[in-house]
């Protein structure tokens, strides 16, 4: 059997959307144990969608466009971040609900959840109530802003924090208003810090067995990722303005176009030395001799005029091409690469990135793999996301001992739960926010 | 021991600018003893970029560098002259953090492979534009270049006009988070085995690890995402919108009746809007709901959807950020005094542990700072052995 870097650990995963589930990603590719406990209103995978073909990106996200019988466990914006992970209903805002929740805190690591703060409370199973079933446990708090300060209660999603820390602001081209990052990145860098949360305070636990609370506030875990333009505005009371893909200090850096429809290369040009290799693998044009370019200076002030120029040159290529002449150079170069070319990708491919997994409801399909290597403890994607209340069995039966009959009872008394609501009942993402299930 | 998370591990860090550097700072923020092995001369590359005082370069003042390196003690070595000097250091260490073009430690003959033959059970991270192996193993990187590699820049701008990096230097910063993630999980397995192990991170595949759903959608029914502005084209409305007196991101949340009713727009609750499928209209919803948004002022808008429940948003620019109210009735931002850059604000912690919080014990060491402290000290060296290691160069 495959060594895991986390065989062992058992963590619950009662997180929705995407901060928490990518954190819970994580630890579930390196081999731990996570479960998630959902409910009709809340599973992280949307609720019940009629058969049909809803058309653009979000019917793009269900296999072949089709939202087919069951349609929460065909969501690929659900299916991809929770491999690797099972997943048990469990209706909290019920007591039966709550004891058994607690029985489950009894044998495992950690509890993960980003609700906004107020809801554990109500459920009665906030830190101090979760700290006296098991003194040894991790609680990892996720929310938009904390667990105190006047927006505690505020209710956040990861576009709302990449615009309260300035990165919206930031991003987008200089002549037009704020952008979006084309990804939900705030999410995926508050899963990473979250990740790193547990793991240290497991590490503390390890040597004296001791547990804590973790409170992650996405806007806090995302705004040293601003660091040098908050640093510049503390040194030097300087407001940054939105650059686009320019660079203060190297030129050209930019993005051109290339032959081919919606086709470019990614290029940053750090020295002098460099200009040169460009200039070499570009055929000395003439107008790169001028005295104008030769210098960072120079080559700033002029920006508008050598980026025109570069891109007249690049226009002639295709990106890949380009890329590879241009690297053989020594320029620092790159194609900007769209989803079908990532991943046919010729070095992710040989590095084995990209991984298949099969689910039962969603057929067969490729997704990003784990995100970095190890040598003695690889991880891999092992399991598909799980289907709504799939591993109910296991985890009541097996794990808290249950017997048959009094897991029939569970669902017969509402504890837990056959599907989702209906989509239109909620939002498209299952909110944080609610306290019902 | 044990005031902190991490304290007691060893870390030598031979990384430089951002990516090995915002690992190591959130292993020393957290409590382990970072030592940052710098160039002799020059040191990290990272103290030559600013942002400066006045835009003067000085290898002190750095705001960056000095965000970056808080916590870290800071000696120098040649590693080529003093290779000798650093394998006595690997001897005691629990972790290697480096980020070099890919092969440079082995050409020094200090690969994985060599320092765990001194050290079985240390973790060695290095963190590349490409990784250690594959085709392109030598190909140059900078951050823009991870962006685009690693399918994030093609996502991010408007359909017709380029694609766009993210401010400042995000995939450098992916990198040094998935290095840190990556190096607790190896020590994790040598807490219960004794076994090191070689971690190897690629910026392009810390990129490529967080396109959303982008992958899985292709695979799933063949649709390459694009560039769609700044909506998200998962959810409508979610978007950055004009008003007032500047701009908010506004979005919908859980309850669409609430929406329209906060926005005064009851066009809204057609069904054809009031549908999940709205996505196909969304030029139309965010027409019909700014001009209430023009009559409005952020802080307005934003204090009044909260209080429906709304997940509204500030799109705030630095200087607001740095004033807004949450940061401080928080404490985020930390005043930490520098001997030559002077007392600054610098953000503080990431997140918060209930028994061992982030702490800063020390500013970012001022180049060679504490190589008294570890030759003499931590390796014994006399100061003899010290002098001529000096006159040769090595440190």
């Amino acid at each position: 059997m495959e060594r895991q870097a986390l065989r062992g650990l058992r963590v619950i995963d009662l997180s929705q959307v995407f901060a928490g589930p990518y954190a819970t990603k994580l630890l579930g590719d390196m081999g731990a144990e996570v479960i998630r406990v959902e409910c009709a209103a809340r599973s992280g995978r949307g609720g019940v969608l009629p058969r049909m073909r809803p058309g653009g990106v979000f019917g793009s996200s269900f296999p072949h466009g089709d939202t087919g019988e069951r349609s929460y466990n065909r969501f690929a914006y659900y299916n991809e971040v929770n491999r690797n992970k099972l997943a048990i209903t469990l209706d909290l805002s019920k007591p039966l609900g709550v004891e058994i929740f607690k029985k489950l805190v009894k044998i495992s690591d950690a509890v993960v959840e980003n609700f906004t703060p107020r809801v554990m409370e109500n459920f009665g199973l906030d830190y101090p109530a979760l700290n006296k079933v098991n003194p040894q446990l991790i609680m990892l708090s996720m929310s938009g802003y904390g667990g105190d300060g006047p927006y505690r209660d505020h209710v956040a999603y990861g576009e709302g924090i990449e615009a309260m820390v300035g990165l919206s602001h930031l991003a987008g081209y200089p002549d037009d208003g704020p952008l979006r990052p084309g990804v939900a990145y705030a999410d995926a860098t508050s899963g990473l810090h979250a990740t790193f949360a547990l793991l240290a305070a497991l590490r503390y636990r390890r040597l004296t067995g001791k547990g804590q609370h973790i409170d992650l506030s996405m806007r806090e875990a995302v705004t040293p990722l601003l660091g040098e333009f908050i640093m510049d505005y503390a040194i030097n009371h300087r407001v940054a303005k939105r650059m686009g893909n320019r660079h203060p200090s190297m030129a050209p850096h930019g993005c051109y176009r290339c032959r081919g429809d919606d086709s470019w290369v990614a290029i940053a040009v750090s020295c002098d030395e460099e200009w040169r290799s460009l200039r070499n693998a570009m055929g000395n044009p003439p107008w790169a001799g001028e005295e104008r370019f030769a210098t960072l200076g120079g080559r700033l002030e002029n920006l508008e005029e050598l980026d025109r120029l570069i891109e007249g040159w690049t226009s002639q290529y295709d990106h890949r091409q380009l890329m590879e002449a241009l690297q053989r150079a020594g320029v620092r170069v790159g194609a900007v690469l769209n989803v079908a070319e990532l991943v046919q990708d010729p070095h992710l491919g040989q590095r084995g990135f990209f991984e298949q997994l099969t689910h039962p409801e969603a057929g067969t399909h490729l997704y990003p793999g784990v995100s970095w290597k190890m040598s003695a403890t690889p991880g891999s994607l092992r399991l598909p996301a799980p289907r709504f209340g799939e591993h109910n069995q296991y985890v009541f039966g097996e794990l808290l001992g249950m017997s048959e009959g009094q897991i029939l009872k569970l669902a017969e008394e509402g504890i837990t739960a056959s599907e989702p609501l209906r989509w239109e009942d909620f939002s498209p993402l299952d909110q944080g926010e609610e306290d019902r299930c | 021991m044990s005031d902190q998370a991490l304290s007691g591990i060893l870390v030598l860090d031979l990384s430089e600018n951002i990516s090995g550097p915002y690992c190591t700072k959130l292993l020393a923020d957290y409590g382990a003893e970072v030592i940052k092995i710098e160039r002799p001369g020059g040191g990290d590359i990272g103290r030559s970029i600013g942002p400066f005082p006045q835009d003067e370069p000085h290898q002190e003042r750095s705001g960056l560098f000095l965000l970056l390196n808080t916590n870290k003690k800071g000696i120098t070595l040649d590693l080529e002259r003093g290779t000798h000097i650093f394998k006595r250091l690997v001897k005691e260490a629990d972790v290697v953090v480096e980020n070099f073009a890919p092969g440079a430690m082995s050409d020094m003959g200090l690969g994985y492979q060599a320092l765990a033959e001194i050290n079985p059970s240390l973790i060695m991270t290095s963190i590349s534009y490409f990784g250690q192996w594959g085709p392109y193993r030598d190909y140059r990187g900078a951050d823009i270049v991870a962006q685009a590699m690693g399918g994030l820049m093609g996502l991010t701008g408007e359909a017709e006009r380029e694609p766009l990096k993210l401010p400042g230097s995000q995939a450098e910063f992916q990198g040094g988070l998935n290095g840190a993630v990556a190096t607790l999980c190896a020590l994790y397995f040598r807490d219960q085995t004794g076994q090191g192990q070689h971690i190897d991170i690629s910026l392009q595949e810390a990129v490529a690890s967080i396109l959303e759903s982008a992958v899985s959608i292709y695979s799933y029914s063949d649709l390459i995402r694009g560039r769609t502005g700044p909506r998200n084209p998962l959810q409508c409305p979610s978007t950055a919108m004009r008003c007032r007196d500047g701009w908010v991101h506004v979005q919908a949340g859980a309850n669409w009746d609430h929406f329209a009713t906060f926005l005064h727009t009851p066009q809204l609750m057609e069904p054809r809007l009031a549908s999940i499928l709205r996505y196909h209209y969304a030029d139309e919803v965010e027409r019909l709901i700014q001009p209430w948004l023009e009559g409005h002022e952020v802080e307005e808008i934003f204090s009044s959807a909260q209080e429906w429940r709304i997940p509204f948003a500030k799109v705030l620019d630095i200087d607001e950020l740095m004033e807004d109210p949450q940061y401080e009735s928080r404490g985020f931002f930390v005043e930490i005094e520098h001997p030559l850059a002077g007392r600054l604000p610098y953000p503080g912690a990431p997140f918060r542990m209930s028994q061992t919080p982030w702490q800063v014990v020390r500013p970012a060491p001022l180049l060679g700072e504490h190589n008294d402290e570890v030759y003499l000290g931590r390796l014994g060296l006399s100061k003899e052995e010290m002098a001529r290691l000096r006159e040769g160069g090595v440190i």
